[in-house]
């Protein structure tokens, strides 16, 4: 059993509104393949365990993943699996994989055209089929109706709101993937009509095509692959009712209870993936971030969301801040479903 | 040259059976009326939910709940989507029913986002026609209005399913190298590729070789004929069927391609046709031509002596 596992490598496609590339992900994953062979010296040969994530209702087509293993080149034979869901949970998967043994090594990567379809009522799909889906509730509205619930309770406010909008747009100016960035005004930003009242298009991640990946690898084999890994000393996720009358939305209990599992005590930096300004707020509150911890330094999902990629590329850019030095320990969150519901924290550490 | 694209529409009808539970609730809403189901706690869910969501015990007891409630938050539709509740804009609102403990997401036919508050009142409006959906209750409404006339129960059977049609919208993008393929066919051209590492030679041309994932590029253009790798006579009508069974589906190697596509095999009787087979295309009338393979209308026999085996043994 493997129990020091680490990030060793991270790299991802950059962040567009639309990309003419097909559903399967082949040709946005396949130059980020290429980067992190080239960054940690491994061949695809040499991966043990492959896993992504993706959505078939996201590329409008049946087993578009399995399109997608062209792009590795899977002869000899490779062992592999994939999650319908963000990559951040088939990182979990692999993660696993490797604690098992059976393999030291694994690359996990996530992709999505979000722009093929219209994501707002492809993500309706998601809900309850029987009593909520055939209403078409799209992920916006949802996501409005959450940031309402924290208004109403005095816990957030809409210039809060739009001060987590630029303080995104601000940072990811050194993000050269970012999809938007650039210096805004929180006041210009306030006056701006509602999208879907109380959210207005600041407050809402863009949709964003891209993919992620990420190289995972133990003990030793770690320390070969990279000279400073990220080592994982948490990776929780939890999950809360897909019934979202029976929810307080103001309040994410499975994000809190999937850190205190991983035990975030220390980080310096969280990514999190919350791709509306209120969630990032009900997030903060909910894992007890202190103003000193540095909140989505790479712009975070505000600034570029590729669905089934954004989590994983949470974990990704978390981590480089532990590869590159330029942070101790740190936190990577990850969403799926509507407002917040399952949530998945991962917590990585340098070690000199 | 900008890779080809074209609008992909993807519809289904789920048809779901619905259990004691939310049949119930659905039998109740074809005949105007809303029941939850008290939890494990004493709560009353609305709508009803099959198990505790604390403690995941099986729920039995229904409680009648009214169809006027409160708003306990809403957001404002500007532009409404295809298959949302209402064409006009609208409040997408959760609604704690009277007499339950947890909120319905609804539509609020509000006219403007200045008449919705948290904490407002709000009635069902119930459809003209239920047939046992969320959907009978077409929206909720303020409370100030008149009160509408209430519908007649509907009674009937009960419900024990419910169809939801789910229409989705996409714009479908080949891959630059199939774009290519699919150009070259509207020339009545054959364009393979080759990848760079192993040699061998794909048609449709793909963006990686699936054997050593790197993009293929240098482009190939084959002959119209090969040999039939594999073959298969379809007996079994189905709909959208172009030709009558029976007829032979195959898979057809292009001379100096390294891998079979499948198509048409026609031109012979059915029980003719075999593995090593010689086939060459017979194309539409040019007028007809598109970016489609369909350009070729089938394969038929060359009359030429059958492949070895040993020939296309490596592609199957």
């Amino acid at each position: 059993m493997n129990t020091d596992i680490a990030v060793v490598g991270f790299a991802q496609a950059p962040q567009v509104h639309r990309t003419s590339a097909t559903t399967n992900g082949v040709e946005m994953l396949v130059p980020v393949f290429q980067e992190l062979f080239a960054a940690t010296g491994l061949t695809r040969r040499d991966v043990g365990f492959w896993c992504s994530g993706s959505s078939d209702y996201l590329a409008g087509r049946a087993f578009s993943f399995v399109s997608a293993v062209d792009a590795i080149g899977a002869f000899p034979p490779i062992i592999e699996s994939h999650v319908e869901s963000d990559g951040a949970w088939a990182l979990y998967e692999a993660w696993v994989k490797i604690r098992t043994g059976e393999v030291d090594t694994a690359l996990v990567y996530g992709f999505g055209k979000s722009s093929a379809g219209e994501l707002r009522r492809v993500l309706a799909l998601q809900l309850d089929p029987y009593t909520v889906a055939p209403l078409w509730p799209d992920s916006v509205s949802i996501a409005a109706l959450q940031a309402r619930v924290g208004l109403d309770r005095g816990l957030w406010s809409e210039k809060e709101m739009a001060e987590v909008a630029a303080r995104s747009r601000a940072d990811a100016a050194a993000n050269p993937y970012a999809q938007l960035s650039g210096a805004v005004d929180v006041a210009a930003l306030l006056e701006e009509p509602y999208l879907a009242d109380p959210l207005r298009t600041h407050d809402c991640a863009p949709v964003t095509d891209g993919a992620a990946a990420v190289v995972l690898a133990a003990g030793d084999r770690a320390r070969e692959l990279c000279n400073r890994p990220a080592w994982i000393t948490g990776l929780e996720h939890r999950v809360d009712s897909p019934v979202l009358g029976t929810r307080d939305l103001s309040r994410s209990p499975s994000a809190a209870a999937a850190a205190a599992a991983a035990g975030i005590d220390g980080v310096t930096v969280a990514e999190l993936h919350a791709p509306f300004t209120s969630q990032e707020l009900l997030l903060r509150r909910e894992l007890g971030l202190s103003d000193a911890v540095r909140i989505n330094p790479s712009g975070g999902p505000l600034c570029g969301n590729p669905m089934f990629a954004a989590g994983l590329t949470r974990i990704g850019e978390a981590a480089a801040r532990v590869m590159d030095g330029t942070a101790e320990r740190v936190l990577a969150h990850a969403t799926v479903g509507p407002a917040l519901q399952q949530n998945l924290v991962c917590v990585m550490e340098g070690r000199s | 040259m900008t890779p080809l694209s074209a609008p992909l529409e993807v519809g289904f009808d789920y048809t779901r059976s619905l259990g004691p539970v939310l049949g119930r609730f659905m039998t109740g809403l074809r005949d105007r009326q809303i029941e939850g189901v008290r939890g494990s706690d004493g709560r009353v869910h609305a709508p009803p939910v099959e198990y505790d969501p604390g403690t995941a015990q099986p729920l039995t007891e229904f409680v009648a709940v009214a169809d006027e409630g409160t708003v306990e938050s809403w957001s404002w539709m500007p532009a409404p989507l295809e298959g949302q509740p209402l064409a006009h804009p609208f409040a997408w609102a959760l609604v704690r029913l009277d007499g339950a403990d947890t909120a319905m997401l609804h539509a609020v036919d509000a006219g403007s986002p200045d008449r919705m508050r948290t904490g407002m009142r709000v009635r069902a409006r119930w459809a003209p026609e239920p047939v046992g959906s969320i959907r009978d209750i077409a929206c909720f409404e303020p409370l100030d209005g008149p009160a509408p006339p209430r519908p007649e129960p509907h009674g009937g059977e009960p419900v024990t399913m419910v169809t939801t049609p789910v229409h989705l919208h996409y714009e479908h993008s080949a891959s630059e190298e199939e774009s290519r393929y699919l150009r070259g066919l509207a020339e009545g051209r054959l364009l393979g590729q080759r990848c760079p590492e192993c040699g061998k030679v794909y048609i449709p041309p793909r963006g990686a070789c699936p054997t050593d994932g790197v993009p293929t590029s240098e482009e190939v253009e084959l002959p119209d004929r090969g040999v039939v790798t594999t073959f298969c006579i379809v007996n079994v009508p189905f709909l959208g069927q172009r030709i009558q069974p029976p007829y032979v589906a195959a898979y057809v190697l292009l001379d100096g391609a390294d891998i079979a596509f499948l198509h048409l095999v026609l031109g012979c009787a059915a029980d003719e046709v075999r593995m090593g087979m010689r086939v060459e295309a017979v194309w539409k009338p040019r007028e007809e031509w598109a970016t489609t393979v369909a350009n070729i209308d089938h394969f038929r026999p060359t009359g030429e002596p059958d492949a070895p085996f040993e020939s296309f043994a490596e592609h199957l």
